[in-house]
């Protein structure tokens, strides 16, 4: 079993009366002959991974390598803690755990790429968000990392994750629309409808810039993980009120590749545009390398 | 090329901060490390492109060394590999070799020293995502990626040679995905690049290494 589109992958789950999870764990086990219960036992381990990376920005004191970062996730848990969220308790929890997992990432600590190191935030946020909110099985968060696995494979083979090639759209972008499906799917969607909400979360951020200040992963991309990460919840509540997306999944991953290509090189990755060319930008970027060179 | 996985897109597991700029760097070392026998006592790197330029702030260096120590990608003590590197006895240098305009932005070139006096130079890039080619190995261009197990043979580039190794590979019932060979001059050095579908025996080199016009075999699994 095999698929190259959403299309394909919706007919397959439709013939089957399947949903996203099932049909990619059986192409998991059909493509490389691991069995289902390897996969999902290697699943689980991925999620600890990111469930531990979440711990550790809670817990310890964290240090960006390049200094830029380091203690927001506390921060936001302090004031959540203390009074009611801005934008309600399962996104105010998504966004502080997506931007601690970047604080870990930064200070060269355990994470999983998903689809990237950069965009490492969206998904541990995302998921561990909903199963404290709602009280998922692990079960069902294993089915849910296969769901997004799904749409990631699907912007990977047909477009590109790669900041240096897409952008930031490419990576927060595809996070995000692998955390809108999964979230979806959790929630109680149809196949349709998480597809619909991988769309929506892409478009969302269509066209969205890679500038990393000093060329390092940690500012502006800290804070673009929080956007992926509500973004997903916004994209999958959309979605699950029976809203689809008015671009088809598989036209907006085209669209998304085809923005990528007509960014400038500025824009992708090389710390030339954007953020990391303000004056601020530029003044920390000189600080960093000429206090490193002393 | 290999069918995407999930793993692929959740994952790697890997130590911050960057998949290029630490895991795929970290990799480079960790295949030159295979490149020569007995304990590395030496490494020297100089960087280019966007590795000479952010190798700090992405822990560049600190992953080459741990590297070279033959650390995996995920393993914590990337973060203090320099003082693991004193532990084992391992010297390092870094030098900026500059923007290396020709090169592909995230370039390294590694020479490493053993125990047994051997030394190999090799150059190395990073390719995104954690995956990483060797491109030059002792000024000979040629292409590793680590991705299958491979078998790397030094030899001196006389007739007979390739169908003796191939020889050996079928007595050993050993399936070949693909297979190169890499020369500068005509007569000199050159290399066969083997990458296989299963496992290697380590009974396999010394069988390689009977024929006299080959210098070495070496097993690279990670």
């Amino acid at each position: 079993m095999d698929f190259t589109t959403g299309a394909d992958l919706l007919s397959l789950c439709e013939e089957n009366g399947w949903t996203i999870a099932q049909v990619m764990l059986q192409r998991e086990t059909e493509q490389t002959g691991v069995s289902r219960e390897a996969v999902r036992s290697r699943l689980d381990g991925v999620y600890g991974v990111m469930w531990r990376a979440v711990r550790t920005a809670l817990t310890e004191p964290l240090r960006s390598m390049g200094g830029l970062i380091g203690g927001e996730a506390q921060k936001m848990q302090a004031r959540r803690q203390q009074t009611r969220p801005a934008c309600g308790e399962t996104t105010a929890k998504a966004v502080c755990y997506a931007m601690g997992v970047l604080e870990v990432n930064a200070s060269m600590g355990l994470i999983v790429a998903a689809p990237t190191a950069g965009s490492s935030g969206v998904i541990p946020g995302v998921f561990l968000a909903l199963q404290e909110e709602f009280g998922f099985s692990d079960g069902e968060m294993t089915d849910a990392l296969l769901c997004a696995g799904a749409v990631g494979y699907l912007i990977t083979r047909n477009a590109t994750v790669a900041g240096a090639e897409g952008g930031c759209q490419a990576e927060v972008g595809t996070a995000a629309a692998m955390a809108a499906a999964a979230a979806t799917q959790l929630l109680g969607g149809t196949p349709q409808a998480c597809l619909a909400a991988a769309a929506l979360a892409l478009g969302n951020l269509l066209g969205l810039v890679c500038d990393p200040v000093a060329g390092l992963v940690e500012a502006p991309c800290q804070t673009r993980n929080a956007i992926g990460a509500s973004n997903a919840l916004i994209s999958a509540e959309i979605a699950l009120s029976g809203i689809s997306s008015l671009i088809p999944f598989d036209e907006m991953v085209e669209a998304m590749r085809k923005v990528g290509a007509s960014l400038p090189s500025s824009l992708r990755e090389t710390a030339q545009g954007g953020c990391a060319a303000t004056p601020t930008g530029c003044a920390l970027c000189k600080k960093i390398y000429e206090s490193r060179d002393a | 090329m290999k069918e995407i996985s999930i793993f692929d897109v959740i994952g790697p597991t890997m130590i911050g901060p960057s998949s290029s700029h630490t895991a795929g760097a970290l990799r480079i070392a960790l295949l030159a490390g295979k490149l020569v026998r007995g304990r590395i006592v030496r490494a020297d790197f100089t960087l280019y492109g966007s590795f000479a330029q952010t190798y700090k702030g992405h822990g560049t260096d600190r992953a080459l060394v741990a590297g070279v120590l033959g650390f995996s990608t995920d393993d914590p003590r990337i973060r203090d590999s320099f003082s693991h590197a004193e532990q084992a006895g391992l010297a390092y240098s870094f030098t900026i070799g500059g923007l290396g305009r020709d090169l592909h932005p995230n370039t390294v070139d590694i020479t490493l020293q053993s125990d047994t006096g051997q030394s190999v130079s090799v150059r190395g890039v990073s390719t995104g995502g954690g995956s990483c080619l060797i491109e030059r190995i002792d000024g000979v261009a040629v292409s590793l990626s680590g991705d299958y197990n491979t078998l790397l043979i030094r030899q001196q580039d006389t007739p007979g040679v390739v169908a003796y190794i191939t020889g050996v590979l079928s007595d050993y019932g050993i399936n070949i995905a693909f297979m190169r060979m890499y020369r500068e001059t005509k007569g000199q050095t050159a290399y066969t690049i083997i990458e296989v579908d299963g496992g290697l025996s380590d009974a396999i080199v010394p069988r390689i290494e009977g024929h006299p016009a080959i210098d070495s075999a070496l097993l690279i699994q990670i």
